[in-house]
């Protein structure tokens, strides 16, 4: 069930990357030359109507947050690589088999060094577990418990905070 | 730019599929469950080497944490979205079969072994980074600002302080 109700998901994301253009490369290095912003616009929006819906239906015991350990370096270190691996590829690890998929052969190299990647940091794990991932480890931190703000409040004021940054994008033609 | 969708109807769909998802995953498996694609590598990466190095799957402690196994995230993954993506490009028909992009021959040309040399290499630095941080723009970004939770903001400040100024080192000269 659980591997089917994947694979419908993905096919309605897949689909959802390609008619926003988000899966192409010079839309991915476009935002990262801060030239085109369809991806930013994109990612806002999702998370615009994803804060609002998942605290409301968390906030009224629906479903239950799942939220990431935050290590503050690691999260910070890990943040840097993937963007260094992200200006070179020109797509994310959820787009790059998309864009393979509508022809791009280019992911193809980048989802095997992808491969490789993970290879990799399976048998580095433990060093960064022993040295880095103990700096900052602060556990499973949200923002509202963080300021001691509702849950609502804050993800109303984060999608208010969204909306005013597309606003602001489409009102200097970006 | 012709008949594509704009990103805000894209983007808020992809929020009511995260709910959806969310939902379906409370109620039918019992479980909320989080959308996320780096971990999808990772479970790749735990089959590959489950058969050429099945020592290590045994004995490294990540490997432990992702079994090799086929599980949700990689059928979105490797199959759902290539799936989607191939339909609706071949619907609309944009399947086109390339190499290098605009934004890429400005400053590089048409050299094909450099692009596929820079992908590899970018693509090895993303899944790593984004094994370190926990996360990429669907686990951190999507699903992880959407529930407000710090390791999210910084993850992603991370993406774009490291993606930025090598953008702009590699791209922005022109040739």
């Amino acid at each position: 069930m659980e591997l089917i109700m994947g694979l419908i998901a993905g096919i309605i994301w897949g689909y959802i990357f390609q008619r926003t253009r988000i899966i192409r490369f010079d839309k991915q290095v476009g935002l990262l030359l801060l030239e085109d912003f369809t991806v930013l616009k994109y990612l806002l929006s999702a998370v615009m109507v994803g804060s609002l819906g998942v605290n409301l239906l968390a906030q009224l015991g629906i479903i239950t947050y799942s939220v990431k350990t935050t290590y503050l370096l690691a999260n910070f270190l890990g943040g840097l690589i993937f963007g260094l691996g992200w200006a070179l590829l020109g797509y994310c690890p959820g787009t790059s088999t998309g864009a393979l998929a509508e022809g791009a052969i280019d992911a193809f190299f980048g989802i095997l060094g992808g491969i490789l990647g993970a290879i990799a940091f399976a048998h580095t794990y433990d060093w960064w577990k022993a040295n880095i991932y103990p700096i900052g480890a602060l556990g499973k931190v949200r923002i509202p418990e963080l300021i001691s703000m509702p849950p609502i409040l804050v993800a109303v004021v984060f999608a208010a905070m969204l909306a005013v940054i597309c606003y602001f994008l489409e009102k200097k033609n970006l | 730019m012709k008949n594509g969708w704009s990103p805000y109807l894209g983007g808020a769909l992809t929020g009511l599929l995260l709910i959806a998802w969310v939902l379906s995953t409370t109620f039918i498996l019992g479980k909320t469950k989080m959308l996320g694609a780096s971990t999808a590598f990772v479970r790749v990466a735990a089959l590959v080497e489950n058969q050429i190095n099945p020592q290590a799957v045994k004995t490294l402690a990540y490997y432990q944490k992702y079994k090799p196994k086929v599980d949700w995230k990689l059928v979105l993954v490797f199959i759902g979205v290539p799936i989607g993506a191939f339909l609706a490009a071949v619907k609309n028909k944009e399947f086109k079969v390339r190499m290098i992009h605009e934004r890429f021959q400005r400053a590089f040309g048409k050299n094909q072994v450099l692009r596929a040399a820079m992908a590899f290499m970018g693509g090895f630095l993303l899944v790593y980074g984004a094994r370190l941080a926990g996360g990429c723009p669907s686990g951190h970004g999507l699903s992880g600002m959407s529930q407000l939770s710090l390791s999210a903001f910084i993850s992603v400040a991370g993406f774009f302080i490291g993606g930025i100024p090598l953008a702009f080192i590699l791209y922005k000269r022109r040739r």
